[in-house]
């Protein structure tokens, strides 16, 4: 089908078919939006809140708002990256996010996000929180430590692999984490297999392979070589199952 | 980038800088003296103050003080304050003193467990007792980056921070301009 609907992203005409959203229509047409809990092969979650733009002059999600003809959409302007980076920020300072002991460094969606927004400190007062790992597994470790609650690995379980090993649980910034569903709370007591779309959806290093630390070295991996904005029309990486 | 350091005058007044290694591993130092040769450019348009590389033990005025490790005890928070009192620009240098780092993986224990099972329970590690000599400075109960005690004007991520970052860093701040880092000199890891 050809089309001729297009809206301004940044002053820059973006083709998109009826239904598209925003960040769809972006993503074709190889434009990078900031995102953390968005995945192309999903509904839209709308929760992270890295991709609000300015549509028509109102702060919107840019993975849940639908394009329209003529749309005029604010994406990288000093302002909007401005709030991104305090997101980070608070990301950061919620969690323990200590890269250079992490295996996901260099593959880390949280990670290559920073860098693009050039978030040069945590700024605010770390949390340190008490997030002990899951090591049950005989070929998967959870590092709990790592989470930003973008739920992924809740909908890739359910939807993809009909398993339903997640769960969002708890209340406020130290409350709520990610539950495993089984009756001991571990991993290990669950069917969750190396073969799960979930065991490879993880946008940080929460969901790790045992066993295959470092395979590729710190400095080779995929964010070291280009920044994430050059490379929004590649197709994630997951490991194969 | 070595534009600004061949316009500068030879004559002009040399520019003070400090440094220092709180909670760190003196890596970040290590990474800064890969600058290499580039070091004697630097010479004629800096000199050391307080810093590893001259040992002088306390800083004077200063117009750049770059401070690698976060804080793990009090002498740390003492030597950061004399550093923030005396440095007209001070720079957090890689990841421990922007996050706390490394030592911080000992924020989610309690201190006196650790003390204990270091030197008084656990089997091979010595069981003389917890030191306690009024000489060596008190732990904190957690390791804490720099920022949450003093202003901090500029960062520089890393563990360490490559040479190159070192490096821009300083041209900009030398040549007058705010220090940016371009994808491959910006890295936590």
């Amino acid at each position: 089908m050809t089309t001729d609907l297009t809206f301004q992203l940044d002053g820059e005409d973006i083709a998109f078919t009826p239904g598209q959203t925003i960040m769809q229509a972006a993503k074709a047409a190889g434009v990078y939006i900031p995102h953390l809990c968005w995945h192309p092969d999903f509904a839209p979650h709308g929760s992270c809140k890295l991709c609000t733009v300015k549509a028509n002059g109102r702060f919107a999600s840019s993975c849940t708002l639908e394009a329209q003809a003529g749309m005029s959409v604010e994406n990288r302007s000093g302002e909007l990256d401005d709030k991104r980076r305090t997101l980070l920020q608070m990301l950061f300072v919620e969690g323990n996010h200590f890269c250079p002991s992490c295996e996901k460094s260099g593959n880390c969606t949280l990670q290559a996000t920073a860098y693009e927004l050039k978030m040069m400190s945590p700024h605010f007062d770390m949390f340190y929180p008490d997030r002990p790992v899951d090591a049950s597994h005989p070929d998967i470790l959870l590092d709990f430590n790592r989470c930003i609650m973008c739920s992924l690995c809740v909908t890739a379980s359910r939807e993809v692999d009909g398993k339903n090993v997640f769960a969002m649980g708890g209340r406020g910034i130290l409350g709520r984490r990610i539950h495993i569903n089984s009756e001991s709370g571990k991993l290990g007591d669950t069917d969750f297999a190396l073969t799960d779309r979930a065991a490879h959806i993880c946008p940080v290093g929460v969901i790790l392979e045992k066993r295959k630390g470092f395979a590729v070295p710190i400095g080779e991996r995929r964010y070291d070589k280009a920044p994430i904005n050059e490379q929004v029309k590649e197709p994630l990486k997951e490991a194969a199952p | 980038m070595n534009a600004p350091m061949n316009a500068a005058p030879v004559t002009a007044k040399k520019l003070k800088v400090a440094t220092t290694s709180l909670a760190g591993c003196f890596g970040c130092h290590m990474s800064f003296l890969d600058i290499d040769e580039r070091i004697l450019k630097l010479l004629e348009l800096v000199e050391f103050d307080r810093s590893p590389i001259t040992d002088i033990k306390h800083c004077g005025p200063c117009d750049l003080g770059l401070i690698e490790g976060g804080l793990c005890n009090a002498e740390n928070v003492h030597v950061l304050r004399e550093f923030r009192k005396n440095c007209k620009i001070l720079v957090a240098v890689g990841a421990c003193a922007i996050n706390g780092g490394l030592p911080a993986q000992r924020n989610h224990l309690d201190l006196r467990d650790i003390l204990e099972e270091v030197y008084q329970t656990e089997y091979l590690l010595g069981r003389a007792g917890i030191p306690n000599d009024p000489e060596l400075p008190l732990p904190l109960n957690k390791v804490h980056p720099i920022h949450e005690v003093v202003k901090v004007d500029y960062f520089l991520p890393g563990c360490p921070p490559p040479a190159d970052a070192f490096w821009k860093l300083l041209t900009d701040l030398l040549a007058g301009r705010t220090p940016t880092l371009g994808h491959g000199l910006m890295h936590y890891d």
